[in-house]
């Protein structure tokens, strides 16, 4: 498979990063609008590319571990660029445009050049499911990277001894609001992806199986999510201990990304 | 700002086909005490009147009055460019402020042409400022300039000269860190307090204490919308005062335990011994406050907060010491950042010098024009003389024909001198081409008359 719009998309991000991370450096406007634009065509670019794998697969882009890097990594550039115009901030694009890349270029250097199996279709409902709890798990992906650097300016911030990459970066209640909002997202893509995927199984088999590793850990992420929600808004919690929470959070969604899909549950494997 | 010229009466050098140079005089806190300063400051009513008495007396046909707490300047373009202006506008300078010019060695600095503009734009740049990077100084400028232009003393090049320089200055800002980071302990306490909030629009600050820099801080938080604003202070009246300036709310002295708990950011600076704020109150009121962060600025020397309280958590307090260190390591980063400001400055003076030599350039195809009309002229009236015979019709048939040769033998010379970037650099060139057609150096192109058509 060729894999063209894949290192175009790669090579737009990394345009992009160029941009975000000359603004840390040398704030400019123009420069910022530019890698701001340059995500978003990445954004267009990388939808290309999970066409194209689509239409080589004959089926969505998710049913191997490459294809779901893949739009997760996309719905993580969609979700940044959201917050990035919901909160007029710009200086995180950095990181995540950089983790992109990387991300992505990953996947493209191990995915492999040949179908593992012809997946069943399995129609719109189960499409939009997948998509929908790819993109909760990205959104909480981005709130992971919010945390980090809240977690690192408010050290930089106790420490008394701000360094030039402090100032750069956004307040601490500019990234609490973002890491709020993008778990958000997160909590309600997640719902209607989760009920989507219990009306599909009951349409398919006339029940709901609420046994199964993944069912169990995603309905545990959910109540973790709510969790950071309420505390980072109580006394004692609110600040760096909300972040701290947020921060560790991911990591259950990473085990559900990856152990529970790859190892623990039936239904829910990567082909 | 509108790059119309303000006083069109006023012919530019560049008319005579001649370069334009800027001639500046000024002092500023680097040659001047301030005793100096003072006696050779500006209002704006006395700028007017200098640049209009400048032009006036025939030494600048531009001027603009440059005055601030730390520098007067007057930028010129000189009338007769083969006279050095600037010993003029030295004299006129002394003579309109009164001061004898015995012992003024070294009280001023005179630069022209490609150094005046250099200079004009490290000023604006802030690079030239007792503050390095201040940002004050571009209004400054702004304002002096604005002014020239409602009194009409600024010509094409003055106005070409101060709109470069507004626009370096603000390139500089948005594009270095010259002018990012605060170099005041105020100031630094208010930026550090954004770095916790975002935006302190909305805000609530309690002063304790009124002292000088404490009134700073105040002054930097109104600027940036703090919402309600307490002060508290040992003095009553003191507080009732600085809350009545800065339209807060004065409040006991007693009270201050129980006020602590609304304030996002609170400024200590009072004197005498012993902490006023300690643990377990910042503690309480920041229970009381469900958690919510609070920035403490500490001022006070000995200290004012506990310094164990410094380990709350949300609780972020900076002492006078580590705002001075941080004022320290922003002026070096400012320091650092000179270089690159250094840089887009000599690119908008090799920008201006490309203007002021293609106003040069552009200006020889108005003298050539007038040249050659004049020699037509004089050619037709002697031929014309010889035809008695010829009807009004065939004349003016003939003029016409000759007006139209002389056009089109100038359509390609003009085309190729209008096209600024080639010629730069050819002006050696040019005064060849004048050389050539006998056009004389002061512009009056051989015969007597206005060299426009």
């Amino acid at each position: 498979m060729h894999h063209y719009m894949t290192y175009l998309s790669i090579a737009v991000y990394a345009a992009s990063f160029a941009c975000y991370a000359r603004i840390l450096y040398v704030p400019n406007v123009w420069i910022g609008r530019l890698a701001s634009f340059l995500l978003a065509s990445g954004i267009v670019c990388h939808y290309f590319a999970l066409l194209e794998r689509s239409h080589w697969i004959h089926a969505v882009p998710y049913d191997d571990l490459y294809g779901s890097m893949s739009l997760f990594a996309w719905l993580l550039a969609v979700t940044y660029l959201g917050l990035e115009f919901l909160h007029r901030q710009r200086s995180v694009g950095a990181l995540v445009t950089s983790l992109l890349v990387v991300w992505i270029a990953m996947v493209a250097a191990f995915a492999p050049d040949k179908i593992l199996a012809e997946p069943p279709a399995r129609g719109p409902l189960f499409a939009l499911h997948v998509t929908l709890n790819t993109w909760a798990y990205a959104a909480f992906g981005l709130s992971f990277i919010l945390s980090l650097v809240y977690l690192v300016q408010d050290r930089v911030l106790r420490s008394r001894h701000p360094s030039a990459a402090f100032w750069r970066f956004p307040a601490l209640d500019v990234l609490d609001r973002m890491s709020r909002s993008s778990v958000y997202v997160g909590l309600a893509t997640m719902i209607v992806g989760v009920s989507l995927g219990f009306l599909y199984e009951r349409r398919l088999d006339g029940s709901i199986t609420w046994t199964d590793p993944k069912v169990v850990v995603t309905l545990a992420i959910f109540v973790i999510y709510l969790a950071y929600l309420g505390l980072s808004r109580t006394s004692g919690w609110r600040g760096a201990r909300a972040a701290r929470m947020c921060a560790l959070n991911f990591f259950v969604v990473l085990f559900s990304y990856t152990a529970v899909n790859l190892y623990l549950t039936s239904f829910h494997r990567f082909l | 700002m509108a790059a119309t010229p303000s006083n069109p009466g006023l012919a530019p050098r560049a008319a005579h086909g001649r370069r334009v140079d800027i001639a500046l005089i000024g002092c500023n806190h680097r040659t001047a005490p301030v005793e100096f300063r003072e006696r050779i400051a500006f209002t704006a009513e006395q700028a007017r009147h200098a640049a209009t008495s400048l032009r006036e007396q025939g030494i600048l046909q531009e001027a603009v009055v440059v005055s601030t707490c730390n520098r007067s300047e007057l930028y010129g373009v000189p009338v007769d460019s083969d006279i050095p202006a600037t010993e003029a506008m030295e004299e006129f300078l002394t003579a309109f402020h009164r001061i004898p010019r015995a012992g003024l060695a070294g009280r001023f600095y005179h630069w022209a042409g490609r150094d005046a503009v250099q200079h004009l734009y490290r000023v604006a740049a802030g690079l030239d400022s007792m503050l390095l990077g201040e940002a004050e100084i571009l209004g400054q400028l702004r304002t002096a300039y604005s002014h020239a232009l409602d009194y009409g003393s600024t010509g094409p090049v003055l106005n070409r000269a101060f709109q470069g320089a507004l626009e370096v200055g603000k390139r500089i800002r948005a594009e270095t860190e010259v002018g990012a980071r605060p170099m005041s302990v105020a100031f630094a306490g208010v930026k550090l307090a954004e770095r916790v909030f975002g935006n302190l629009k909305g805000r609530n600050a309690l002063i304790v204490g009124a002292g000088a820099v404490a009134e700073q801080v105040v002054d930097h938080l109104r600027n940036r919308g703090i919402g309600h604003l307490q002060v508290v202070n040992r003095s009553p009246d003191r507080a009732e005062e600085l809350a009545k300036r800065f339209g807060g709310k004065a409040v006991p002295w007693q009270s201050l335990e129980s006020v602590l708990s609304s304030p996002d950011v609170i400024v200590t600076s009072v004197g005498g011994s012993g902490p006023v704020l300690t643990r377990a109150m910042l503690e309480s009121a920041i229970g009381a406050r469900a958690g919510r962060p609070v920035f403490v600025v500490d001022l006070g020397v000995p200290r004012n907060v506990d310094s164990d309280a410094a380990g709350l958590y949300n609780l972020y307090l900076y002492n006078v010491d580590d705002l001075g260190e941080i004022v320290e390591q922003n002026r070096r980063a400012r320091e650092a950042e000179i270089p690159r400001a250094e840089a887009i400055i000599a690119e908008h003076v090799a920008k201006f010098e490309v203007w002021r030599e293609a106003l040069a350039a552009g200006s020889i195809v108005d003298e050539l024009r007038g040249h050659f009309h004049r020699h037509r002229e004089d050619l037709l009236r002697e031929r014309l003389a010889a035809l008695p015979l010829a009807s009004d019709e065939e004349r003016q048939r003939i003029t016409q024909i000759t007006e139209d040769l002389v056009e089109r033998l100038l359509v390609e010379p003009s085309e190729r001198l209008r096209k600024t970037q080639a010629m730069r650099g050819h002006l050696g060139a040019l005064d060849a081409l004048r050389h050539l057609f006998g056009i004389s150096e002061k512009g009056s192109a051989g015969n007597s008359g206005d060299s426009d058509k």
